[in-house]
């Protein structure tokens, strides 16, 4: 500790500190493995509750490997071994009376590339709902908007609902995509480079619905754009060959990060 | 993340390197004409010589104008490469540090208006030992502050904030002296004002290479020692909390 008296305010939002927060996801020792190559190595992390949480790192640090560890992409993968747990809201999502399908519904999933079914607007949005069953129609279409809105897409998309979902742009395609996860009213969402394949516009509006959307649930973002980490995210966690190096408030990785590793990625010097 | 002197050399983009080390070159290059500022001003007073002053009123154009052209610099490397952590604090300190040094160089000119002022009244030299002392005092403190900049050296920094306090005393007491005269001698008053405001720029002088040096301490280690007791900073304090 310091005896330094730092003045810690900031005019552009609250000061974080991930142990004040509440968690949504707890990862304790978290080890995965793709046959005998390890992927993941003894992750301990915290995601705090309605923030954004980024994970950055190299091509194969294990970043994307942990995204879809939490919600249990890695399943049908028999190659796959883990070690540890990950608890959602305090349950672990691997004990035996998790249903696969209900965590999926509970933690949303964004890939990089927007894949609409091809169906209209409205029947990606209502696709889930009449998954899970038991809603009239009325109520759905009252959903569909409300999702739409809340993606930030209904006003370009209202008089069209009918339409194929592929007329749309990639932007729009990937805010359709983000709208059908919500619909289902997941409690976590994660993004895996939701943005990297579209235009600087759509980026922007991605982003801008990240950050109006942690109102609702919480949020993890894989990217491989930093800067796009600095302007979205919370809670920044930097990893590298599957460990987990440094995670703190975004603030404070981007303009002084802790370790020489952490300072060497972001600025782009060589290990 | 401390960093260190041979920080800039590792980066990926070797272009990147050569533009932060540019900015740091140039920011030195300026540095070094406002130190050279300073002394010219306070030796057209000590030693009678306007020309040397009107030199030092002269040259102020172009301590503004490389000011100018190291925020230009510092923007496009903003615009054009987002720098982060070290990177970024290196260039705010830079910007920072670009601005203290061209309010140095005005208040050289101010010296140097203020001498010609008094050479050409000729009424002796009440009040040049103390000028003499207070501007040896504050240009060691820009010449340390820029070393430490240069080599990233807080401890060095650090030193250049506790002798800023010592110039504030030395200046005090100055001011008292001055005082004194004025009271002995109604017909001092104007001279003896001129001499005040000399120590005035003086002490403003001290003021900002004290800034520098919390600079320094800021692209060193992240911290900001800005509005802090000087007693409660030491290298110790200095060490990061985690």
């Amino acid at each position: 500790m310091s005896v330094f008296p730092q003045p810690r305010t900031s005019s552009i939002g609250p000061i974080l500190d991930v142990d004040r927060e509440a968690s949504c996801l707890e990862i304790e020792g978290l080890s995965l493995a793709y046959g005998d190559k390890p992927a993941l190595r003894g992750l301990a992390l915290r995601v705090p509750r309605h923030r954004v949480t980024a994970f950055i790192g190299p091509s194969g640090c294990g970043k994307s490997t942990l995204l879809r560890a939490l919600n249990r992409l890695h399943d049908l993968n028999e190659e796959v071994r883990h070690e540890g747990r990950i608890l959602l809201e305090g349950q672990d999502i691997h004990a035996p009376e998790v249903a696969v399908a209900e965590l999926r519904r509970r933690v949303g999933m964004v890939f990089q590339v927007p894949n609409p079914f091809p169906m209209s607007i409205y029947d990606n949005v209502a696709f889930g709902l009449r998954l899970l069953g038991g809603m009239r129609r009325r109520q759905m279409d009252d959903v569909v908007e409300w999702a739409l809105t809340s993606a930030a897409l209904w006003h370009e998309v209202k008089d069209r609902l009918r339409a194929s979902a592929w007329s749309l742009s990639g932007g729009q395609q990937q805010r359709l995509v983000i709208a059908r996860t919500l619909a289902v009213r997941p409690e976590v969402l994660l993004l895996d480079e939701p943005a990297s394949a579209l235009d600087p516009i759509s980026t922007l509006k991605i982003e801008e619905l990240i950050r109006n959307l942690k109102s609702q649930l919480t949020l993890v973002l894989v990217t491989h754009n930093m800067q796009q980490a600095a302007r979205v995210s919370d809670y920044t966690a930097f990893l590298q060959e599957g460990e987990l190096v440094e995670y703190g408030p975004t603030d404070d990785l981007f303009t002084n990060p802790r370790l020489r590793r952490t300072e060497n990625y972001i600025t782009g010097r060589m290990a | 993340m401390d960093i260190t002197s041979d920080t800039h050399s590792q980066h990926i983009s070797r272009q990147f390197n050569q533009e932060l080390e540019e900015l740091k070159t140039r920011l030195m290059a300026m540095g070094g004409l406002v130190e050279k500022q300073v002394q010219d001003a306070v030796t057209a007073l000590l030693d009678g010589d306007t020309r040397l002053a009107e030199r030092v009123i002269d040259n102020d154009n172009q301590v503004n104008a490389m000011q100018i052209r190291l925020d230009e610099e510092c923007t496009r490397v903003l615009a054009r490469r987002q720098p982060a952590a070290s990177d970024l604090r290196l260039v705010l300190a830079v910007i920072r540090a670009a601005s203290d040094l061209e309010r140095i160089g005005d208040e050289a000119s101010k010296i140097a208006r203020n001498a010609i002022g008094l050479v050409e009244a000729d009424n002796g030299s009440r009040g040049f030992v103390e000028v003499r002392l207070i501007s040896e005092h504050v240009r060691m403190m820009v010449r340390d502050a820029l070393t430490s900049f240069a080599r990233f050296d807080t401890e060095l920094a650090l030193k250049v904030v506790h002798e800023d306090e010592q110039v504030d005393s030395e200046y005090q007491s100055a001011m008292r002296a001055l005082m004194t005269f004025m009271m002995e001698d109604a017909r001092a008053i104007s001279p003896v004002l001129s001499v005040m405001w000399i120590l005035r720029a003086l002490e403003r002088i001290g003021d900002h290479a004290n800034n520098l040096a919390e600079y320094v301490v800021y692209l060193v280690k992240g911290l900001d020692i800005r509005h802090t007791d000087p007693d409660e900073l030491d290298e110790q304090s200095l060490t990061r909390k985690g």
